[in-house]
Order: C-alpha cells, then structure tokens, then sequence
C-alpha cells in the first residue's frame, strides 16, 4: 500500500497570503479600482480549497495512522529547543482545512457582493485574505509556537475587522474589547506551553504527545494545570464564560466577518486547540470536566440572552456562543470527534444563518437609506413579513434555523444530539454527578435554542410587516453572487450531518435511510485514538443507557420531538405576539429586561474589573509614575541645579576673593601636610 | 644667622599675600606679588648658605620668571586703563555668576 504524500502543502497556506499582498497593494496604489481584489481575493482562497481536496482525496486513499510533516525551515534553534517552520497534515488538521478554506472561499464571493460598494474594499478583501492565511498557519502548525503565530494572527484580522468601520467610536471600541479579552486567554495558552517545554523539553505536536503519556501520571497535578491555562486560552478565542463578553460586540464588523471569523472558523479555534492536544486533556480527567461544564454553562446561559435580543445579529451571536458552548461539551466529555463534527455543520449552518442575515439587512439598509429613514436596520421589530421580499433568504434562513434547532434530516441534528448523548453515556467516570448535570443543561439549551431562533425567523420574515410602506417598495432580494453561496451553504446545512450517522441511529426504520455513516468519527480515529485509549483505560467503557434510562435512539427520537414542539410552540406565541418599531416599543420589563440587558454581565464586568483597574491605573499613574518616578528624576535635577546656584555664589569676579580662596587653600593643605 | 633671614622672608611674603587680599588697585597688586617673589628669593639665598649653591641658581629663574611676568601683567594693566580709565579690580567683574 503506497504511503500519503501531501500535494504542494506550501501553497494552501501560502496563496493566501499571496491574495493578502496583492490586495494590500491595491489598497494603497488604488483604492477605488475593484476588479482586482473582486478576483484575487475569491480565487486565492478558491485554489487553497481545490489544492486541500486533492490532498484529501490522496489521505483518504492512503489514510496515514502518524500525522505527515512537512518540513519548512528551522524557524527558533535555541540550544535543545528546535522550532521548525513545519506543516502537520493528519486527519484533524486537513478537515479543518477544509473547512476554513471551503466555507471561506464562499464567504469571499458573497463578501464581493456585499462589500462591492465599500469605500474600503481592497483594504476588506487583504484583511480577510490575511486572516484564511494565519488560520491555516493554526490548524496546519506542527509545533505550538507555529499554531501560535496563527492564533494571535486571526486575533490581529479580527480585531482590524471588527473595527472595519473605525470611524465611528463604538466599533473601535468593540475591535479593541476583542483584542484585550484576547489577551487574558493568550497569557493562559502561553503559561501552557512555557510548562509543557519546562516539563517534556519540547514543544512540537509529535514529541509532546508521545511523551506526555509516560511523563505525566493520569490526573497529575501538572497535566492538570497545563490542561486548564490552555483551556484559558480556549475560552478567550472560542468565546466561553468568563471571557465570552467580547464577541456579541464584534457583530460592529461587517456581516460577512460575523459569519466567516466569529462563527464558522476563529472562534473555533479553541474547540480545535483541545480536540488537538486531546491527549494531555485525556491525562486531566478535573480539566476535561471543567471544559465540559464551562460549555455547557455557557451554551445554557448564551441561549437564555439569544431569548430576548432584538438584534438580528446580536440573536446569532449569542446562538454561536450558545454553539460553542456544544463543542466544549463534545470534547470536555471526551467525544473529541463528536465536538469536531459539531464544529463542521456549525461552519455550514451559522455561516449560512449570518450571510442570510447579512443578505436581510443589506435590503433593509438599502431600502432604508433610499428614504434617508433612522430607523435601524438590524432591529428585528424594525422588520416582519419580508418573505415577500426576500423568498430565496427566507428559504435558506429556514433551512438554517432548522439544522440549527435540530431538526431530522438536517445537520444540526446529527451534531448535537451526539454531543448530547455523548454527555449521557460518558457520565460514567469519577465525575459522572457533573456530566449528568451537563447533559439536562444541553438539552435545555437545545430547547431554548429552537425557540429563539424560530423567534428571529417569525420577527423577520412573517407576519405583517412593520416597515412604512415606503420603505417597502425599496426592499429587494439579494443578488446571485450573495445568494448562490447561501444556496450551497443551504444544501451543506441539509446534507452536513450525513457525514457523521452513527451506527445506532443508521438502524432505526425512517430516521436511518439515509446515505452516509459514521465517516467522520472514523476519519478523526487515528488523531483521537491516543486520549480514546486512555479514557477506555482510565474510566471504563461508556454507558448503554442515559442517566434517566433510554439509549441513543430513544434520545435522538425524543429530541428530535421536542425539538419539533418547541418551533411549533414558539412559531404560535411569537406570531401572536404584537411588536412594533423599535423607537415606537417600550423597553421590556421584568425578567425580559434581565436578558435584554444580558444579564447585566456587561455592567457587573465593569463595576468588578473595569473601573478597579482603571483607578489602579489611575493611581499608579498620578502616585507613582507622576510623583514618585518622574518626582526623583526631576528632582535630582532640579537638586542639583540648586547646588550648582550656590556653588556659582563663589564666583564673585573679585580678584581679591579667588587670592582669598588661594591663600585658604594653601593654609589648609599646609595644616594638613605638617600636622 | 638663616633664622632671621627667615623669619624676614615669612614677614615680607605675608605682607605680599595681605596686599593682593585687601588691596584693590591693580599696581598695586602687582607690586604685592612682586613683594612675594622676592620673600621667596630671600629664602633661597639663606638656605642656599646651608645647603650649596642650587639655591642662588633658582633665584635667577625666579628673578626671570618675574621680569617676563611683569612686562605681561604692566601690558594687561595698560590695555585696561585704556580701555575705562581706571585700575581698580573693582570694575573688572565680568567674569561673575
């Protein structure tokens, strides 16, 4: 059998960049000529997806059971130290490749259609090439520092995104939030990997994982601390409790950065970073119950905020870090594949659920601006009944909401129910009480799920519309190089969750007749066999039944139901309730007003950390840079330039004095030479 | 018999320095210095009786020393006068804080 041999590896990455040049060029010689970038931009990625297929298909033939590395240049030789500038191709690394350059590569010809009219095109188009670029570099780095270098790279493309429209204050604000928030997480992803060099000596993939099983003993001390500051760090990027606050501020960037950095790649990046070192979390039975609990808070405490937003975006923010919240389930719980397929069809389905929105307020801001209105244009009480406007968005929007919600065939329902039955069946451990716990708080939160995004879909597309009928007449659907990527991303949203039908469910009569099988679990089984083996070890083999009895088919059916119920629900009272524009609605009361507010997180973050850290500063700043540092200094010199004042008393210009001075001098040395 | 001489010499070197202390003319200075000089002078011819000849030897370089010295410092005394009509150090200040 002939080994895998990867295919110009170099130029995934590296066409990118490329695009990133030749765009940053434009932005500066000519900003106003938009055919370039239009091109370059799409086709960059485009070739980088076509080029990670052929390697996929060569892996697939020849499914390597090591990662294949593929060497660069010797990038950081410290004495023992060796950082090589390397690629690590495996299952894991190519299927996020995949999925950062395909999803991305739709995301740019949809961008081409949205941004079109920006001012800042060019300067758009390299940001975002920039950024497919150093998530490459995460996902393909073979060593830690590589990863890092792509990690703090998207959070550069994120935060120069976000802040896209710096002109006005509050989204340079928000891009500086991202960045800062960032910052805590990086510090944690940064102790790790000091502790993993002090530790084993080394810091690329290979060497750490084949030597963390024999130097660190299971559920020791120091895999345990490793474990937990980089899932700091995961927490900071993929957007989980406590540092979850900076991405519903990151909607200020243009919409299709939501769907590309903030939903389907960046800020999944963590969820990749654990799945990646799954055999140092495999070590930390405490850290992987911590990951799973912090997801599964954050996916329950995101969704209850997603309830009450009137956003549009501001509901799919929340719904990402509700989402988000799944992966870390599915890999704190150690199904490192089903968290890793639950990333995929997220990818699909919230790109699909951002780039629709992008296309509803792209037709309210239009339609908005032909009357010069004020109203805001991604207020949902602002909209309702746009179906009749904007059917090929309303159509895929559905689709969206439905793999979302989890709904049977779509993707959504694949993913997470198997992140929730894994939560179930894994409840066997010594922290089993936990992942009991996690599991009903998943399954409220898929509830929840279904009913806020059925809300968002009855506010904006059914019902009456609530838009003058002025306004109405300059709604219009948007144009095919939107709504073509929103088709494709609609049929991956259908088909999505096929990749990954396990064999329990394949059985079933109706919900089994489907093409497909547990494909993606087996693809990733030589990455995750390592921490699979010490779990099956360790803690024993999984549950049959849930904590609360039934297996996986009974579960899949009976959420499946809900799910079902809870849209049907929520469609009802959402169409009966009366909403009306934004400047003529009250501001909601009671426990609306809670989660409108989002739990007063924001303003309780500001009171605890904020302004204590500002009048720290504050204070070191008057007290001790200003009185203390800068007083010595100045007064050393203004100490001496009184000395010197003095000193220059003495000279009087008077011949008689200095013949004094001479004469006292000679008198004292003369005392002193015979006395 | 050197005592004496010595004890002349210490006299006439502490009426010089007294002189360039208190007093402000510039001359007048000068002449002090010169006065100090030679109290020196006289030192060395009375040691030399004691101890050789070397003594009277460095008399002569004292005696040049303070010819060339006193036709500089008349010279700078001359140009001052010159120039504001008086040699009292007390207008020469310039050089003061």
């Amino acid at each position: 059998m002939h080994s895998f041999e990867p295919t110009l590896p170099w130029l995934i990455v590296l066409l990118p960049l490329l695009g990133f040049a030749l765009n940053g060029l434009a932005a500066f010689v000519a900003p106003t000529r938009k055919a370039l970038p239009a091109l370059v931009a799409p086709a960059a990625v485009g070739l980088a997806f076509v080029i990670a297929v052929v390697n996929f298909l060569a892996m697939r033939a020849a499914p390597p059971l090591a990662p294949v590395i593929v060497q660069g240049y010797s990038w950081m030789p410290v004495g023992s130290l060796q950082i090589d500038a390397a690629l690590q191709l495996d299952q894991l690394s190519m299927l996020m490749t995949l999925i950062v350059t395909g999803v991305g590569f739709l995301i740019h010809v949809y961008s081409v259609g949205y941004m079109g009219a920006d001012p800042g095109f060019a300067r758009y188009m390299a940001y975002i090439n920039l950024f497919i670029f150093f998530m490459l570099v995460l996902v393909l780095g073979s060593s830690f520092p590589v990863m890092f270098v792509g990690w703090e790279g998207v959070g550069l493309c994120s935060y120069l995104l976000i802040g896209f429209w710096f002109t006005e204050k509050a989204n340079a604000d928000a891009g500086k939030k991202a960045f800062i928030v960032n910052r805590i997480g990086d510090f944690g992803f940064l102790v790790a990997m000091f502790m993993i060099f002090a530790n084993l000596g080394a810091l690329d993939f290979a060497t750490v994982f084949a030597a963390a099983p024999g130097a660190f003993p299971y559920a020791g001390a120091v895999v345990t601390t490793i474990t937990l500051f980089l899932f700091l760090g995961a927490t900071g990027k993929s957007a989980q409790i406590p540092l979850y606050i900076w991405l519903p501020d990151a909607m200020a960037g243009p919409t299709p950065v939501s769907a590309l950095i903030h939903a389907a790649t960046m800020v999944t990046a963590g969820v990749y970073m654990v799945a990646r070192t799954s055999t140092l979390f495999a070590l930390a039975p405490l850290s992987m119950t911590v990951v799973a609990g912090i997801g599964a808070l954050t996916a329950l405490f995101a969704a209850t905020i997603g309830l009450a937003q009137y956003d549009i975006k501001k509901v799919l923010a929340y719904s990402t870090v509700s989402q988000l919240g799944y992966m870390f389930i599915g890999v704190g719980v150690g199904a490192f594949s089903a968290g890793i397929f639950h990333l995929m069809t997220h990818a699909f389905f919230k790109a699909l659920l951002f780039l629709g929105s992008g296309a509803v307020i792209h037709a309210m801001h239009g339609a908005l601006h032909h009357t010069h209105s004020k109203w805001d244009a991604q207020d949902m009480r602002n909209m309702g009944g746009l179906r009749k406007h904007l059917p090929i968005t309303w159509v895929v929007m559905w689709i969206g909401t439905l793999a979302i919600a989890g709904v049977w065939p779509f993707a959504g329902f694949f993913s997470k129910d198997e992140i929730i039955w894994q939560a179930a069946a894994r409840a066997v451990g010594p922290f089993h009480t936990w992942f009991t716990v996690y599991w009903v708080m998943a399954l409220v939160a898929a509830m929840l799920t279904a009913f806020y995004m059925t809300r968002l879909m009855i506010m904006t597309f059914h019902g009456v519309s609530r838009l003058p009928e002025a306004e109405q007449q300059h709604l219009h659907e948007a144009p095919a190089v939107m709504w073509v990527p929103l088709a494709i991303l609609a049929a991956l949203s259908v088909v999505g969750g096929w990749f990954n039908i396990p064999e329990e469910i394949k059985r079933i009569p109706v919900l089994g007749w489907l093409p497909g099988g547990p494909w993606v679990h087996e693809w990733l089984q030589p990455v995750t066999r390592t921490a699979d083996a010490i779990f099956g070890a360790q803690v024993g083999a999984l549950s049959e039944a849930s904590p609360l009895g039934g297996g996986e088919v009974a579960w899949a059916v009976i959420s499946f139901a809900i799910a079902v119920a809870v849209i049907a629900i929520a469609a009802s009272m959402v169409l009966r309730w009366q909403y009306r524009p934004a400047l003529e609605s009250p501001e909601p009361a009671g426990l609306k007003r809670l989660l409108w507010r989002k739990w007063y997180v924001d303003e309780i973050y500001d009171v605890l950390v904020v302004r204590p850290l500002v009048g720290a500063s504050r204070w070191l700043w008057r007290w001790v840079d200003d009185a203390v540092i800068d007083g010595s200094v100045n007064g050393l010199a203004s100490g001496s330039r009184g000395l010197g004042w003095l000193s220059s008393r003495l000279q009087t210009g008077q011949l008689n004095t200095y013949a004094f001075a001479v004469v006292v001098g000679v008198i004292l040395l003369l005392a002193f030479v015979v006395l | 018999m050197v005592q004496y001489s010595l004890w002349l010499s210490a006299v006439l070197f502490a009426l010089g320095v007294l002189g360039v202390v208190i007093r402000r003319n510039a001359i007048i200075l000068f002449m002090c210095v010169e006065l100090m000089l030679n109290a020196a002078n006289l030192a060395f011819v009375a040691f030399s009786r004691v101890v050789g000849i070397d003594g009277q030897v460095f008399v002569f370089f004292v005696m040049t020393v303070a010819a060339a010295e006193a036709a500089v410092g008349l010279a700078i005394v001359i140009s001052l006068f010159r120039h504001s009509e008086s040699v009292d150090t007390r207008n020469f200040n310039l050089l003061r804080w």
